[in-house]
């Protein structure tokens, strides 16, 4: 069999843990080849290891059967061997074209030469249907062309071997479906693909084969085509996962959350972002808040939040207005908020996940007394949220969270957000970059949440997510809120139809 | 376990490279201005304090004091991620409010006055701190230039005050003398001296020293073991994290920078309040090098507190070093370019960490060694 890269018995040890162990992946050419595993199985390690960031301790990587030896990231350019990496690696105050040559320009005379630059990138997105505009500047671009401008970048280092990994997990669905079309060009074209998900769907719809991590070793690899997603998922956790979430009818009570008239600014926009916008989350209901990605949900979480300043309307928690109530206040009077972005916001990835525990609480008495902090405490509350919510890291309550999993860390923000038992909890997409294991442990806590009596406000843009977990769906629309429709009496389609704007329904 | 120990490695190597590299550096400006002389030109430099015998350790610990309190202020500032470029004003504006309070509030008892004053220095330095503050917290504008241009004020001012209070020595461009506030000895005068004949020559150390260690020690405690310390790092490393977790950001930067203040302006304590044989505050238009070598400092002990301690004492140690340079006919500018490259050079550390750790990796890739902590992946 000829197989373009081969990564045999590879061994990775990093302080407390070993990432990989023993692992071997073959990849033929002209394949798209799936990695599954939990958070923390070793994905994105290996994936590392074949571009060079990390050294094996053990094992050998071999290139149409000649061993080789990679020691860094332009080392594996050399190699025809390029990556897109799960928290993106762009210069934001340059343009496309500048980023996409950066490191091999061509110069002559000490002058940069950028017009066959442009010229072939160009030829490149219109050749792999990827268009972009090459003048624009990284920070006006959304994620998904973000995520087009790194795809340019290896095709235009001529890249052979493509690493993807979690490319999906920032998108949209609808990116996400062009993302799926642009990969199978690629591998059309003969290029190598590895790509790393936790949605069973993606890898049936676009993967020839399959290799499944777990806790670092290699269970195995499968032909997609014949083997079922329930068998994959129970490879990659090791027992039987139920997809569906079982959860008993809600019993609304009292209003928990009340927003009336609520109103956002744009800053260079004429149109505000949040436009109008009132609605209620009861005692024990989930309210899901659907959308395309970029028509208002953030701006909304950030404004009840407390981290973006609002141009009208007023915000009830319960019986007392939070309107112009301070971040802290609101944290205080229980409103938890799984953010959107987890490295600005969610984490202070310098410390130790200990301490990122109890980072909206480590001022209450439980974890400072006069002013010093309780580290006992604060250890023995940690250990036990990693036991509770099975976060893996090297070092336990002491790992420097930067050195987490993706998944692990969103874990560790999930663990602590839902802990603090909160009367409101606001969860901006919670299980980005989960793997199915952990999206179910997710979803049971938000609904063992909601029957404990509390208000749950669910942003998704994942429309299975939306449905499963919901008790009331309103969807977002250019800022507005343009549906408010129980879970139960809607369909998928009906909701396309509202997110896109060709419906709206008389709301509140 | 062994992480935190090669951590702790590299941060101690990377600070001693540095100063290797600084030595060399000034070999090199040696070698250029009296080949001759230069070799043993730099063993004075290395013997630095201890060419004085018990006196010159003595001198050490005494120019060490303001620096390890400026460094202390930088080091802190950084901890909370602003650059307080602002100590040398803080040290004057503190070291004029306890030199005047020394001499005029005479009807207190000698124990308690150096104590007063010193509070006194210590209140003025913060509340100079806390102008770039204020300006960053509820105008966002930029401290260093806020810290730039209170330093000019605070020099030109604290001149016009001198010139134009009781406590002015016009026949010497000087404030008077307060023998009466200066900083006690507590026998620190016993242990450092150097015999002259029959006469004890003693060191001009003082309990400053003893105070700066203390404060250090407190400084260490505070950003690990409190409350506030946690809310000032958080606000350092991830100021959106911190927002998030409630934490106020305006209060933390005002703070902050009110504390580093605080701890210049006591540093201009200790160095003003001293016996009529010790220093005084000079009418001139120079911003304090102490001041400003706080940074080198803070640089040079990686910020934290207790390694600010030995980097304060090491470049008081090479200063002393260079001033004993003046037997070997070294013109003084010739002293001052030498000390000041090794000072600087030497801060240079925190760059020299980052190297080690890209050579360390590149050994990693060999298979040398299996190390997590240099490769994290930002
Ligand atoms: N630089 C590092 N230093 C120390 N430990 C690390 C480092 N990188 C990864 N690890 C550890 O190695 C393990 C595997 O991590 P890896 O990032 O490969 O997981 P993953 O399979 O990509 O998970 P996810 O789906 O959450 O992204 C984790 O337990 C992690 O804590
Ligand atoms: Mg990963």
């Amino acid at each position: 069999m000829d197989y373009v890269i081969e990564m045999l018995h590879i061994t990775k040890d990093f302080p407390g843990i070993r990432a990989n162990d023993d692992v071997t992946l073959t990849l033929k050419r002209g394949e798209i080849h799936a990695l599954l595993g939990e958070n923390g199985a070793g994905k994105s390690t290996l994936m590392s290891v074949l571009f060079g960031m990390y050294a094996a301790d053990k094992g050998v990587i071999k290139k149409n059967g000649q061993v080789i030896s990679i020691h860094s990231p332009s080392g594996a350019n050399s190699l025809g061997i390029g990556m897109v990496h799960q928290h993106f690696k762009l210069v934001h105050n340059f343009t496309v074209l500048e980023n996409i040559v950066l490191g091999v320009e061509t110069v002559s005379r000490g002058m940069l030469r950028m017009d066959e630059a442009r010229a072939k990138v160009i030829e490149l997105s219109k050749r792999y249907g990827m268009m972009v505009d090459p003048d624009a500047f990284i920070s006006d671009i959304t994620v998904g062309m973000q995520q087009r401008v790194e795809i340019l970048k290896m095709l235009y280092r001529d890249n052979e071997i493509l690493i993807f990994d979690e490319p999906t997990a920032v998108l949209t669905p609808q990116e996400i479906t062009e993302l799926m079309h642009i990969m199978k060009g690629l591998a059309a074209e003969g290029k190598s693909l590895l790509f790393i998900t936790h949605k069973l769907n993606e890898i049936k719809e676009v993967a020839d084969r399959c290799t499944v991590l777990r806790k670092g070793r290699c269970i195995g690899t499968v032909d997609v085509a014949d083997t079922s997603k329930e068998a994959m998922s129970e490879m990659m956790v090791g027992r039987k996962v139920d997809f569906a979430v079982e959860k008993g009818p809600a019993k609304p009570g009292k209003a928990a959350l009340l927003v009336q008239n609520l109103r956002v600014k744009g800053r260079n926009h004429s149109k505000p972002l949040v436009n109008n916008v009132s609605f209620t989350v009861r005692k024990g209901e989930i309210v899901c808040v659907a959308g395309v990605d970029g028509n208002g949900q953030s701006e909304l979480v950030y404004a009840l939040t407390g981290l973006m300043p609002i141009d009208g309307g007023r915000i009830f928690m319960g019986d007392s207005e939070i309107t112009n109530a301070s971040i802290r206040q609101r944290n205080d009077a229980g409103l938890s908020h799984i953010p959107e972005d987890r490295h600005k916001h969610g984490l202070v990835l310098e410390y130790m996940l200990a301490e990122n525990l109890i980072l909206k609480s480590y001022h209450k008495p439980a974890f400072q007394r006069h002013g010093l902090l309780r580290f006992d405490e604060m250890y023995k509350y940690a250990d036990m949220l990693i036991e509770a919510f099975d976060i893996r890291s090297g070092q336990g309550s002491r790992t420097i969270t930067a050195s987490m999993s993706g998944g692990n860390q969103q874990k560790a923000i999930v663990a602590r957000e839902i802990n603090q038992r909160p009367e409101v909890l606001i969860a901006m997409q919670p299980t980005r970059g989960l793997d199915i294991g952990a999206i179910e442990y997710i979803h049971k806590q938000l609904i063992a949440a909601r029957d404990d009596g509390k208000a749950v406000l669910l942003v998704s843009l994942e429309l299975d997510e939306v449905m499963n977990v919901s008790d009331r769906i309103l969807v977002m629309y250019e800022g507005e809120i343009v549906a408010d429709v129980p879970a139960k009496e809607t369909t998928v389609q009906e909701l396309g139809l509202y997110m896109t704007g060709s419906r709206r329904s008389e709301v509140v | 376990m062994n992480r935190i120990k090669r951590f702790l490695a590299a941060n101690a190597t990377s600070s001693l490279i540095a100063i290797v590299v600084g030595l060399l550096f000034g070999l090199c400006i040696l070698l250029l201005s009296n080949p001759a002389q230069a070799l043993r030109g730099l063993g004075i430099i290395v013997s630095g304090g201890f060419n004085g015998g018990g006196k010159g350790i003595g001198q050490v610990l005494y120019y060490a004091t303001p620096l390890i309190m400026t460094g202390l202020s930088v080091g802190f500032a950084f901890k909370t991620g602003l650059f307080n470029i602002g100590a040398p004003g803080q040290l004057m504006v503190g070291a004029f409010a306890a030199v005047y309070a020394g001499a005029n509030l005479t009807f207190l008892p000698g124990w308690l006055l150096w104590f007063v004053a010193l509070l006194i220095g210590m209140l003025a330095g913060g509340l100079w701190g806390a102008i770039p503050g204020l300006f960053k917290a509820r105008l966002n504008v930029n401290e260093v230039i806020a810290c730039i241009m209170c330093n000019y004020i605070g020099m030109y001012g604290v001149n016009y005050l001198i010139k134009n209070t009781n406590v002015y020595d016009s026949l010497k461009y000087q404030t008077i003398n307060i023998g009466q506030a200066a900083i006690p000895k507590w026998g620190l005068d016993k242990v450092f001296y150097s015999m002259k004949g029959n006469f004890v020559d003693s060191a001009s150390v003082n309990g400053g020293i003893l105070i700066a260690i203390v404060l250090a020690v407190l400084m260490h405690f505070v950003l690990n073991k409190t409350k506030f310390g946690y809310e000032f790092k958080a606000c350092g490393y991830n100021r959106n994290a911190s927002r998030y977790a409630g934490i106020n950001e305006g209060r933390s930067i005002l703070l902050s920078m009110v504390i580093a203040g605080m701890l210049a302006g006591i540093g201009g304590g200790l160095m003003y309040l001293s016996p009529a044989s010790g220093l005084h505050i000079r009418v001139e238009e120079i911003l304090s090098p102490q001041g400003f070598n706080g940074i080198p400092v803070a640089l040079l002990g990686l910020s934290s507190p207790i390694g600010v301690i030995f980097s304060g004492i090491f470049i008081a140690y090479i200063s002393q070093g260079g001033y004993y340079l003046q037997r070997l006919n070294y013109m003084p500018e010739v002293i001052d370019i030498i000390i000041a490259a090794i000072i600087y050079f030497s801060a240079f550390s925190l760059l020299v960490r980052n190297v080690i750790a890209a050579v360390v990796k590149r050994r990693d890739i060999k298979r040398e060694t299996a190390n997590g902590r240099e490769e994290e992946t930002p």
